[in-house]
């Protein structure tokens, strides 16, 4: 079976920017892929390529295994940040109003059928990210984008989120979702990094961690210990007490030494937090 | 004297923005307030900033010139240049200009924005203007910091050079309190509170909250939900569930809940106190 969508070394030019550059991605049946990268990345153009919404100057970038096109966007459920609903109306006009563009009539799902009768504009975020959940799912999409689709609510109301999309997957869909929020590319099951327009790691989050590592420093006084490793210009991520530095243990101990700073000195695996700001600083893996 | 919130009571209306919380800011250390969207975290920041009236309890802050605020929108002058909000919160602090000068040019290099002086604060990326914004709180060296969400949105580059810089306060001796929706970034922090609907729902180290979780917590590996009474929700493709009496059914593996865990098992833990 071929992919639901692929970009096959996908180049966008716009005049003398480069902002996609021969770029591979593939969504597959079942699967949740998470697209990361600093603004500006190219994750954004990369996603238009594969809706048919820019055309790739280089490159082949097919939906469905096709050009992209009216037809074939129709197969596709798309959440943006601002979930794109209608305020003024409730939860249930929404969700006849969606039904009725994709000319099908259903009954509300259980998920948001509680909240039937309210504003849309008078829910939580986390409820207001279901009912736009929903709407995206009404037609059963065969790939849905979701742009950020847990930010801003509670880790309960993220979980209920994830568990709607991971349904959605088993029942047969591709998931691609875009998102700079680490917390969302560890429940994916395979993640493309971009830096610049380009894939520099793709994997699971095992594979594009791969064997960074970083340096936990724990002290009396981690004050003091903070201060001196971020005058020595390291950028020390404080973990509580405990500092997790990017660097290597022997240029870390050298530093406390100097400083006569009596600390346990631990290499610990980088989390993919730490090592996709590695990655897109441009350090190589120790 | 402990600066912070005492049983403090917040109404809008007839509603209770926040309903007795208690929040210390202290010396030297990174609180979090951690919650969703209308959890209450700005009220709560606001409340200790005495910026919102309190309907109940009591509250304790330094003295103005001596807090650094960056509210959860704006807090920059978008018609200015970067430099010219630098300048401009510089004298509103009357801080002097030679010592303004160094100070500037320290912050910009430590925050990354080093280069982009002369831009428009309005012109910036919405990463560079939470930054800008938390420049221009620090200018001022104030001994409370309160940063509503200085994070959401941004990407993960930004967001590191961001908590250098606040862990940076924190360890010269500022009382710092941030507020984000980020359960990773609850994790940076000496003390943190979860908030639901104005409650405090659990409080204390990272490391006392996954200790105080109740019952156990087991996972399962199956793609459909786990049936029976016992709360469940997904991580990746493993179902967690959690067994407030301990008795995790026959099919679920123990395990070491983490912070992330933990803060879902207070939630349904309240959600299931309310009567829900």
């Amino acid at each position: 079976m071929g992919h639901l969508a692929q970009a096959h070394s996908v180049t966008v030019r716009f005049g003398a920017v480069t902002a996609v550059d021969s770029a591979d991605l593939a969504v597959d049946a079942g699967e949740v892929i998470g697209l990361l990268g600093a603004n500006g990345a190219g994750k954004t153009t990369l996603l238009l390529s594969l809706l048919g919404l820019v055309r790739p100057s280089a490159g082949a970038a097919l939906l469905f295994g096709g050009a992209p096109s009216t037809v074939s966007r129709r197969r596709v459920g798309y959440v943006p940040q601002t979930l794109g609903l209608y305020n003024d109306m409730t939860v249930e006009e929404n969700w006849t109003f969606t039904c009725r563009a994709f000319k099908q009539r259903r009954p509300i799902p259980a998920t948001i059928a509680d909240a039937a009768g309210e504003l849309v504009r008078d829910l939580p975020l986390g409820l207001q990210r279901r009912v736009a959940f929903a709407a995206a799912f009404s037609h059963d999409p065969e790939l849905l984008v979701l742009d950020e689709p847990t930010s801003g609510v509670s880790p309960l109301s993220a979980a209920r989120l994830w568990a709607d999309i991971r349904a959605a997957a088993n029942a047969g869909s591709g998931v691609l979702v875009t998102t700079h929020n680490m917390e969302e590319a560890e429940q994916c099951d395979h993640l493309v990094v971009m830096v610049e327009g380009k894939v520099v790691a793709h994997g699971d989050a095992e594979a594009v961690i791969g064997r960074r590592a970083v340096v936990e420093v724990r002290c009396a006084d981690w004050r003091r210990a903070y201060q001196v490793l971020d005058a020595a210009g390291y950028v020390v991520q404080a973990k509580g007490t405990t500092l997790r530095v990017p660097a290597p243990r022997l240029e870390v101990e050298r530093v406390l030494d100097d400083a006569i700073i009596e600390a346990r000195v631990d290499v610990a695996p980088a989390n993919l937090e730490e090592a996709f700001v590695a990655i897109v600083s441009g350090a190589s893996p120790s | 004297m402990t600066w912070g919130l005492f049983s403090a009571s917040v109404r809008f209306g007839g509603r209770a923005a926040l309903d007795g919380l208690s929040l210390v800011a202290a010396r030297s250390q990174v609180t979090v307030l951690i919650g969703g969207d209308g959890a209450g975290k700005s009220t709560a920041l606001r409340a200790l900033l005495g910026l919102v009236p309190l309907a109940g309890g009591d509250v304790s802050r330094p003295g103005k010139t001596e807090i650094g605020y960056v509210p959860a929108f704006g807090g920059i002058y978008p018609d200015l240049t970067v430099a010219e909000n630098l300048a401009f919160s510089g004298r509103a602090f009357e801080i002097a200009s030679h010592d303004l000068t160094d100070r500037s040019t320290q912050i910009l290099e430590r925050i990354g924005l080093d280069g982009v002086e002369h831009r428009l604060g309005g012109h910036l990326s919405g990463g560079m203007q939470r930054k800008l914004a938390v420049a221009l709180a620090l200018l001022h060296r104030p001994r409370l910091l309160v940063l509503d969400e200085p994070t959401t949105g941004i990407d993960p580059v930004s967001r590191a050079q961001l908590w250098r810089v606040i862990s940076g306060e924190a360890a010269s001796g500022t009382a710092v309190v941030v507020s984000t929706t980020y359960v990773n970034e609850a994790q940076r922090a000496h003390a943190v509170t979860l908030l639901d609907r104005g409650h405090a729902i659990v409080a204390g180290s990272p490391d006392e909250v996954i200790a105080a979780i109740p019952g156990a917590v087991g996972a399962l590996r199956q793609s459909t939900q786990p049936s029976g009474p016992d709360p469940s929700w997904l991580r990746g493709r493993t179902w967690r569930i959690w067994a407030p009496d301990a008795h995790l059914p026959p099919e679920a593996q123990a395990i070491q809940p983490d912070f992330n865990d933990a803060v879902i098992v207070a939630e349904l833990d309240h959600d299931v106190m309310r009567g829900r």
